[in-house]
């Protein structure tokens, strides 16, 4: 039983990142339509991050806030996205354990 | 001779796409491999099997959905109610798989069947930012060098999880959910400081995220943040040529 729900899974998951591969090839899009799908990257990164990051503590909210505000920091004055993920854990770290 | 040094040279700029992909790739796998540890610890006390959860993650490969089916599963429910929150959750990736696979137009679908496949939020943020591989001649290997390790993080961080159980202090592994975020902002930020425009349509997609969140399920907010906060490209995008 558990294995069909995990095929079952894996299909509905699969079908919708699938798709686009095969239609894209014969689709020309219109130019507004390309802008539009360039702007999915940034728009979907703002849907992830917010309000998802204040559950990152679901008792205190302001525990993701100030990890998020350390990341923002650390990743404006340059750092590698490796240094502002450590950051942004090390600042968590602290703020959980005070 | 020339054919000689022809092949050296393709197998040069081979090694330098997988090893820049290989670098990318790198913020993922330290994202993931926490997060999957959890999954395998939850998946394991919600009652699946090291060979279950295992394979649940070399199939579906969606991180949010995984926990859900592992907590859906303990729960009692049944296997359709389970498959369509899956496909509710994850039919985000519809829309991001659309975007990715425009840029990726002059790769061959050989190569695109197994990008879209391992489209995840993660492997779309940094694929979809870094643009330029995508019309040079090895760039499909970039991409693929970012979605492997992306996947074997995955799927050995949740065998590991099944295995280890209970090992990681619970401090610990909370403040490593605050990962996959900052790592979400540290591929915006830079972008925003290049271009703000880009930074006001990641602004009007949390808005949209948001007041959806009031009155649906966070799969299709998230979906409706992504699609219409993308449409403020339309207008936000105009005198951009990429």
């Amino acid at each position: 039983m558990i294995l069909l729900i995990i095929i079952g899974m894996s299909v509905v998951t699969m079908l919708p990142r699938v798709f686009p591969a095969f239609i894209v090839d014969k689709l020309q899009f219109k130019d507004w339509v390309n802008r539009w799908l360039n702007a999915i990257p940034y728009a979907a990164l703002g849907a992830l991050i917010f309000p998802g990051v204040l559950s990152v503590n679901a008792d205190k909210p302001h525990i993701g806030l100030i990890g998020g505000l350390v990341a923002v920091v650390l990743a404006y004055v340059g750092l590698n996205v490796i240094f502002v993920v450590i950051g942004a854990i090390l600042s968590v770290f602290i703020l959980t354990t005070l | 001779m020339d054919t000689v040094r022809e092949n050296k040279k393709t197998i040069s700029s081979s090694m330098l796409m997988v090893k820049r992909g290989l670098a990318v790739g790198f913020p993922i796998m330290l994202g993931y491999i926490p997060i999957a540890i959890t999954y395998g610890v939850l998946a394991k006390q919600a009652g699946l099997s090291l060979t279950e959860l295992t394979l649940m993650s070399v199939l579906v490969f969606a991180g949010a959905s995984q926990f859900m089916g592992a907590n859906m599963i303990a729960l009692g429910a049944g296997a359709v109610e389970i498959i369509i929150a899956t496909f509710v959750l994850n039919f985000r990736h519809f829309v991001m798989s659309l975007s990715f696979m425009n840029r990726l137009r002059t790769v061959d679908l050989k190569w695109k069947l197994p990008l879209s496949l391992g489209l995840t939020d993660e492997t779309f943020a940094v694929s979809s930012l870094h643009t330029e591989e995508a019309k040079e001649e090895k760039g499909f290997l970039f991409y693929g060098a970012l979605t492997i390790t992306a996947y074997l993080s995955w799927v050995i961080g949740s065998f590991l999880g099944g295995v280890l159980g209970e090992v990681i202090p619970e401090t610990l592994s909370q403040s490593m959910g605050i990962a996959l975020y900052a790592m979400f902002i540290g591929l915006l930020v830079p972008s925003v400081k290049k271009e703000l425009r880009v930074g006001f349509i990641a602004i009007i997609a949390m808005l949209i995220n948001v007041i959806c969140l009031q009155f649906m399920s966070s799969g299709w907010a998230i979906v409706a943040g992504t699609v219409l906060g993308g449409l403020s490209g339309v207008y936000l995008l105009k005198e951009e040529h990429t």
